[in-house]
């Protein structure tokens, strides 16, 4: 168990992990509506403050696991509790802690009924998503996935809109089906290893070229639903329409993010030989994803389904940069999964906003606002640039870095990928003029009332991350470079290793 | 230009450059807070262009010397920066874009004023935002910034184009902004990101010979780069991508005036000038021949423009394809890649702005005194506004390229450049375009003056309001000055072509 450095002192990640369910348990024997909101506020600042002592624990010259915890669970079938965190998953293990206490504000009026519970959904996602990107077993890892499942189909299905048993059930369903291939794929490769679950030692392994097409097949499955990859999309643009405002801050930010993250995780390391046979079948569905996800935000008269199908083109963006496999390529999809998180999460809220003012999401029902809502059509207009990467803003760092990644595997299918950013400038500019101009028959919106002093602080820490990443990228590039540089040049050496075996065998 | 010299010829943390893009900045921001003082708004609308404007001048000695100034705002990515600098080319642009915001800016107080527009604070701080995308583009120093500046300048336009809010409005404004970010999305985005990955950063060369790509580009991809350098600025008008600019026409005519015949367009031919010879470079222009094609190309739109122009009854109209075909004369001058081309090109940048927001003001006038937009109602006004239409003429002769105004120096150098390129069809193209503008200047002034009114005609015409009078006359006593005494702009674009 090389590459591990262990942790000495306070157990910071097991902490993280159990402290909300500590705040979660304590909501079962306590009620109230007001006392539920203000500790969950708590609990969930908290777990965000505890969390920075990560980011200056954190050896960025190291692309080993740190803060690792090594405990065993169920010994006889070689499970063990082993949680760790290294440059590819401390920004997503920051993006869920820092996201959650903005997203208990943004329900803070939105949810009225049973409020105790939603906020006890809440506590127990924030358990599985940072348990999710620190496990280094893969049971613990899929006890997390599908813990997560559960709260999320009951914010879906208890606090959704019109159609939520249909979006929650359909969002259950594709799920559960990448699931199950996940957990086919884990014990494929628990029996392949000597009956370890330990996920380190799985990787780079000269695994038969078959099994790991299957393996590679069957991970794959499960994080392209959940990322979602073109054509499996389809739970996502219902799952987001009917979730609560603080649900699809979730959904979009972090639950996303897992499929991705999966693919970096599992699918490079462990089945490498596949990933180089696969990548160009899936540089081309990530292309298709993008000009399919623009087309279809493009006719959208839904708010909340137009974000959702950007949504389907922006992860399009991650999995084409994870997929050319250099490090600005690479680099880049950590750093749009980061900002996918931050603008797609603001325009969600933004979004939720408005449906508290108009109990729409209709464009045309909401069009003309920003003239009664100036400070509402200000962060509006910050977040639809940043999401269309307009230079200066957030996505524009990460476009950039995969199309320099995409350009430096390929001209040409870095060319087929710019009609997505295109798109992508259409269908945000043309929801912000009917939010902010409209028509000249606009229906009155002289009744709405421009943000509250709450809504400015859920909204501002979004902006702030807008210009942080757009204006001075390299903090945060630092944090990542050295586990990705790692991951590509394990790549590379295993690629060598596998060139001289053959031709020692001719 | 030796290494040693080229070292010594930079400042660096000239931080007078940060202030000069900040005031419009600072001054659209404290305008958007004062809703309810109008007359607060409007002086720090112009105590902002003025003090720009110091700012710029206070560049002139250390540029005029042959020195660069540089200064880093942020460093996003090894080889990506937001810096800005000021050298001989951009002072060009930024000395244009921070007179006439001052000039501009005392204009439409008179014109909104007048009009009683609405939306007057948002307007003005559009403006201003404007003014802040145009100086950024002229002081950037690699092609980042110049791409994040030519997009601001893209999208605070907008609300100014659709200010009107009426259907008209909606519909110009969507003409325009759909035509420029597809472009540039589509264009210049790829290309940047290739330039980067080919050159590993997109800073300028401090010269315009050797551009900034590798020598061993391979030759199809320096011109695919070129084409999507000079399509991707859409700004620039050259036909096909022109249809913003008429239909942007539907805008306040101070917008008109300041965005359509200066900033915006300007912004546009800068960029594309700034990337033909400072990314490009003249000598890899002339290996691969990529120069007197687009000379043709823009020729076609140069000629193409002034045609239609002629047959536009509209006053607004009629300029707007004026200066679709003089935007292309800026290029067409850089592209013969001649020093007294790119000298004739560089100076037309200055020459047709001062002429053309004459022009549009003296339309604005003659809207707010007369209520007319068509010219074949214009019949006999020149008697009554005797200093709007001759203002009007004196500029128009600016245009078509009559000593002693500004547009002669430009022509000269122009036609000086094309035989020293041996283009005789170059030669034509500038001589027909010549006869086109008098057919379609000419007889405005003509029947303002001669044409006699109908008798129906409403009386009580008066000559425009001082307060739009003042700002014509300034536009075109200065078009006039830098037609007798070219040497004050010439100096900078002597520091380009060395």
């Amino acid at each position: 168990m090389e590459h591990l450095v262990i942790n000495q002192g306070f157990p910071l990640l097991s902490f993280l992990i159990f402290f909300p369910l500590f705040g979660a348990l304590v909501l079962l024997f306590k009620s109230g509506d007001t006392f539920a909101r203000f500790w969950t506020l708590a609990i969930t600042s908290l777990e965000a403050i505890f969390s920075l002592p990560l980011l200056f624990g954190f050896d960025i010259k190291s692309a080993d696991f740190q803060f690792v915890e090594l405990y065993s669970w169920v010994p006889q079938w070689g499970i063990n509790y082993i949680v760790g965190l290294d440059g590819i998953s401390i920004l997503l293990v920051l993006l869920s802690t820092l996201i959650m206490p903005l997203c208990v504000l943004a329900s803070w009026k939105y949810i009225q009924k049973r409020v105790g519970q939603f906020m006890f959904c809440l506590l127990i996602m924030q358990v599985s998503m940072v348990g999710l990107f620190v496990a280094l077993d893969f049971i613990l890892f899929w006890v997390f996935w599908e813990f997560m499942l559960i709260p999320m189909y009951l914010l879906i299905a208890i606090w959704g809109g019109p159609r939520k048993d249909y979006a929650s059930i359909k969002f259950f369903i594709y799920t559960m089906a990448g699931s199950v291939f996940l957990l086919v794929a884990i014990l494929a490769l628990y029996l392949e290893n000597n009956h370890s679950f330990y996920i380190p030692d799985m990787m780079w392994q000269n695994y038969s070229t078959t099994f790991q097409v299957l393996v590679f097949l069957a991970f794959f499955l499960a994080f392209a639903i959940k990322v979602p990859m073109f054509p499996l999309h389809t739970w996502l643009p219902a799952a987001h329409v009917e979730a609560p405002t603080a649900g699809s801050v979730i959904l979009a930010s972090v639950l996303l993010k897992m499929g991705t993250y999966g693919m970096l995780r599992f699918c490079i390391p462990i089945t490498p030989e596949a990933t180089l046979m696969l990548a160009p079948y899936i540089l081309w569905l990530s292309i298709a994803g993008i000009i399919y996800g623009g087309f279809t935000a493009l006719a959208q008269s839904d708010m909340k389904k137009l974000i959702a199908y950007s949504s389907v083109g922006h992860m399009g963006f991650v999995t084409l940069g994870i997929f050319v496999l250099n490090p600005n390529g690479v680099e880049g999809s950590i750093i749009q999964m980061i900002n996918h998180g931050v603008t797609t999460g603001a325009l969600f809220l933004c979004v939720g906003m408005i449906y508290e003012r108009t109990h729409s999401r209709e464009l045309s029902v909401a069009q003309g606002c920003g003239k009664f809502m100036p400070w509402y059509a200000t962060f509006l207009g910050l977040f639809c640039l940043s999401s269309f990467g307009f230079p200066g803003t957030n996505s524009f760092i990460g476009e950039f870095m995969i199309l320099a990644g995409t350009f430096e595997h390929s001209t040409f299918l870095a060319l087929a990928a710019i009609p997505g950013a295109v798109l992508a400038a259409a269908y945000m500019l043309r929801m912000l003029q009917k939010l902010l101009y409209g028509t000249e028959n606009n229906p009155d919106q002289s009744h709405l009332k421009d943000l509250s002093f709450r809504e400015i602080a859920v909204l501002s820490p979004f902006a702030l991350f807008v210009f942080w990443i757009g204006l001075g990228p390299q903090p945060f590039i630092d944090l990542i470079h050295v586990s990705v540089a790692n991951l590509l040049e394990n790549l590379e050496t295993w690629q060598q290793a596998q060139n001289v075996a053959q031709v020692m065998l001719q | 230009m030796d290494p040693v010299s080229t070292t010594a010829n930079i400042i660096e943390n000239s931080s007078h450059l940060g202030i000069a893009v900040i005031i419009p900045l600072i001054g659209a921001l404290t305008v958007m807070t004062m809703k309810n003082n109008p007359n607060l708004r409007e002086f720090i609308s112009s105590a902002s262009s003025v003090l720009l404007f110091c700012v710029v001048l206070s560049f002139i000695p250390d540029v005029k010397a042959g020195k660069i100034l540089v200064y880093d705002v942020f460093q996003l990515l090894p080889g990506l920066s937001i810096t800005l600098r000021a050298d001989g080319f951009s002072m060009i642009f930024a000395m244009v874009a921070s007179s006439l915001w001052m000039i501009a800016v005392f204009y439409s107080m008179g014109y909104m004023r007048a009009h009683q527009e609405h939306c007057q604070t948002r307007f003005n701080a559009c403006f201003a935002l404007a003014i802040f995308g145009a100086i950024g583009v002229a002081l950037s120093d690699n092609l980042f910034t110049l791409y994040l500046f030519y997009e601001i300048v893209s999208v605070c336009t907008y609300p100014l184009v659709a200010h009107e809010q009426d259907k008209d409005g909606y519909s110009g404004a969507r003409k325009y902004i759909i035509y420029l970010t597809t472009t540039a999305k589509m264009f210049l985005l790829p290309a940047l990101i290739l330039i980067y990955v080919l050159v590993g950063n997109l800073d300028f060369p401090t010269q315009m010979y050797t551009g900034m790509l590798p020598p061993d580009t391979k030759s199809w991809m320096v011109v695919m780069l070129y084409i999507f350098c000079i399509l991707g600025f859409a700004k620039n008008g050259i036909m096909p991508l022109h249809h913003w600019l008429p239909g942007a026409m539907v805008a306040p005519t101070p917008v008109s005036a300041l965005l359509h015949a200066v900033a915006v367009v300007k912004v546009g031919v800068f960029c594309t000038t700034r990337t033909m010879l400072y990314v490009f470079g003249v000598d890899t222009m002339s290996a691969l021949n990529l120069g007197i094609p687009t000379a043709y190309f823009v020729g076609f739109t140069i000629l193409m423009a002034s045609v239609i122009a002629l047959t536009k009854d509209n006053l607004k109209a009629r300029l707007a394809y004026s200066t679709v075909s003089q935007l292309s004369y800026i290029i067409l001058g850089v592209a013969l890649l001649t020093p007294h081309g790119i000298e004739g090109g560089l100076i037309h940048i200055v020459n047709h702005a001062f002429a053309k927001i004459t022009l549009f003001f003296c339309a604005g006038a003659i809207m707010i005194a007369a209520h007319k937009k068509l010219i074949s109602e214009m019949s006999g006004l020149g008697r009554t506004m005797p200093f709007t239409f001759g203002a009007f003429a004196i500029a128009s002769l600016s245009m078509i390229g009559a000593p002693p105004v500004a547009g002669f120096v430009t022509k000269w150098y122009l036609l000086v450049g094309a035989m020293e390129a041996h283009q005789i069809g170059i030669l034509l193209i500038l001589i027909a375009s010549t006869v086109l503008n008098v057919g379609y200047f000419a007889p405005v002034t003509y029947k303002a003056f001669f044409g006699k009114r109908p008798a129906s005609e409403e009386q009580g015409i008066k000559e425009a309001p001082l307060s739009m009078l003042i700002p014509i006359l300034i536009a075109v006593t200065i078009s006039v000055i830098i037609g007798i005494y070219p040497n004050f702009m010439m100096d900078f674009v002597k520091v380009v072509t060395g």
